[in-house]
């Protein structure tokens, strides 16, 4: 099978989507991007905008950076491809700041700091400046959505037990509250993120033994 | 095509950032008119909200005219100076000048024929300002309410000074102590009232996690609020 001939959601394609989720996600295996995990997964709805802020600047920056890749220069590609991001970045903080006010200052510098975010910068060097515009598409929005995941998983898990809320709405009802039942204040402390991100960790390589390294 | 010769290099950078800034510019201009206009309406709705009135972003302009009666900026001694306008006045940036050529914003409410006198508030944070807006009621010593915000303070810690509990806990404070003098409102861990059934103690319970978010709200309410002293000394006396 040709290369141009391949389909656009051939099992090679899905796969730069599905990887990231598990058998390779950016933040439990490969272990990149926990700084803003910690930060922003105190409450679920800045993860979520977080998590759709990201989606949209690693698709597009690995789409530009793979659609420029044969004339970048090389010496100045890390320059090139810090200005890609953050100017993408830009962008998105302007349309937050313009059309969700409110999430857009919750979030504050964590936006800016997407800049930083090994991830997007990882995926353009190691992906993007060797492959087409569609995979490198398909892997951008594939680790973003392994990035998301996991900050949707710890902020429901520190929101729920931190505040008792989902998405700012109480969901632990009174009667708990009464037997006794306190929200636990340390879930909101950023070491706590590091804690339930390691028993993620746990619980991922306990189901897929493929992670566990050898020695 | 040689792509790491300087030539190149040099070109592709020149247009690199050409274009880049055409399209951070374009997208910022576009924006313009409807960012400016969330921070005004935010910034009535702030207003609104320091004396417990509650709306909506959307709402916000309607109700200021109908509750605001008057908008003064103030001198250190407690002149009034009509020449500049309370409302624009940008704190973050006057608050940077001589304290006898800054103008102090005070706005003046009447709600259901209560009069209200809201000063606005700026400080540092933890990691960058927080402002905020505090109404006096006509005593102008007891507080009739308060709202904070902040640019950057850690969402969970100090960016609860935006969350009602804490705010709520400035209700009915004073900011005399009972010799009549100017204290201002603490924010301190160890006051023997973490219910807060003390409102004579100028002293409201801090954050736990939030030290220097507390302080500065502190400071940020007694610099800013001793500048108004002078000024209602004279409506006093009048």
């Amino acid at each position: 099978m040709s290369k141009d001939k391949e389909k656009l959601f051939s099992k090679q394609n899905r796969a730069l989507l599905t990887d990231p989720l598990d058998d390779n996600n950016p933040i439990t295996v490969q272990v990149l991007g926990i700084c803003s995990a910690l930060a922003i997964t105190v409450k679920l709805e800045p993860a979520v905008v977080m998590t759709l802020s990201v989606i949209f600047v690693m698709g597009s920056s690995n789409m530009i950076i793979s659609i420029l890749r044969d004339i970048i220069p090389t010496r100045i590609r890390i320059i090139v491809q810090l200005v890609v991001i953050a100017s993408l970045v830009a962008i998105v903080d302007q349309f937050l700041k313009a059309y969700a006010y409110d999430v857009s200052k919750q979030l504050s510098i964590f936006i800016g700091l997407i800049i930083t975010n090994c991830i997007v910068m990882g995926r353009l060097e190691a992906f993007a400046l060797g492959n087409g515009v569609w995979k490198s598409f398909l892997d951008g929005v594939g680790n973003a959505l392994g990035y998301g995941w996991i900050l949707i998983v710890v902020a429901f898990i520190r929101e729920l037990f931190g505040s008792g809320e989902l998405f700012g709405v109480p969901v632990i009802p009174q009667f708990i509250y009464d037997l006794g039942y306190t929200d636990n204040g340390l879930m909101l402390l950023s070491p706590m993120a590091l804690i339930v991100v390691g028993v993620y960790i746990w619980i991922q390589r306990y189901f897929n033994r493929k992670l566990i390294e050898k020695d | 095509m040689n792509r790491d010769s300087n030539r190149h290099t040099y070109i592709f950078a020149g247009v690199m950032v050409i274009a880049i800034a055409f399209v951070l510019s374009f997208t910022s201009e576009s924006l313009k008119d409807l960012k400016a206009d969330n921070i005004k309406k935010e910034k009535m709705q702030n207003i609104l909200s320091a004396v417990g009135i509650n709306v909506t972003r959307d709402q916000s302009g309607d109700l200021y005219n109908q509750y605001i009666i008057d908008e003064l900026s103030l001198t250190n001694i407690g002149e009034i100076d009509t020449s500049v306008s309370a409302f624009n006045i940008n704190l973050a940036l006057e608050i940077k000048k001589d304290i006898n050529t800054q103008r102090f914003p005070l706005y003046i409410a009447n709600v259901d024929d209560n009069r209200y006198y809201i000063i606005p508030l700026r400080g540092n944070g933890l990691w960058n300002a927080i402002w905020g807006y505090i109404a006096l009621k006509g005593d102008r010593n007891t507080i009739k309410g308060v709202s904070f915000d902040h640019q950057a303070e850690t969402a969970g810690l100090g960016a609860e000074i935006t969350e009602d509990w804490f705010m709520n806990s400035f209700i009915d404070e004073k900011i005399l102590n009972n010799d009549g003098d100017f204290v201002g409102v603490g924010v301190t861990k160890t006051n023997n009232d973490p219910e807060n059934t003390d409102k004579d103690d100028n002293e409201v319970d801090a954050i736990s996690g939030a030290t220097i978010t507390g302080d500065g709200v502190s400071d940020m309410i007694k610099e800013r609020l001793e500048n108004y002293l002078q000024f209602f000394n004279n409506i006093a006396n009048e």
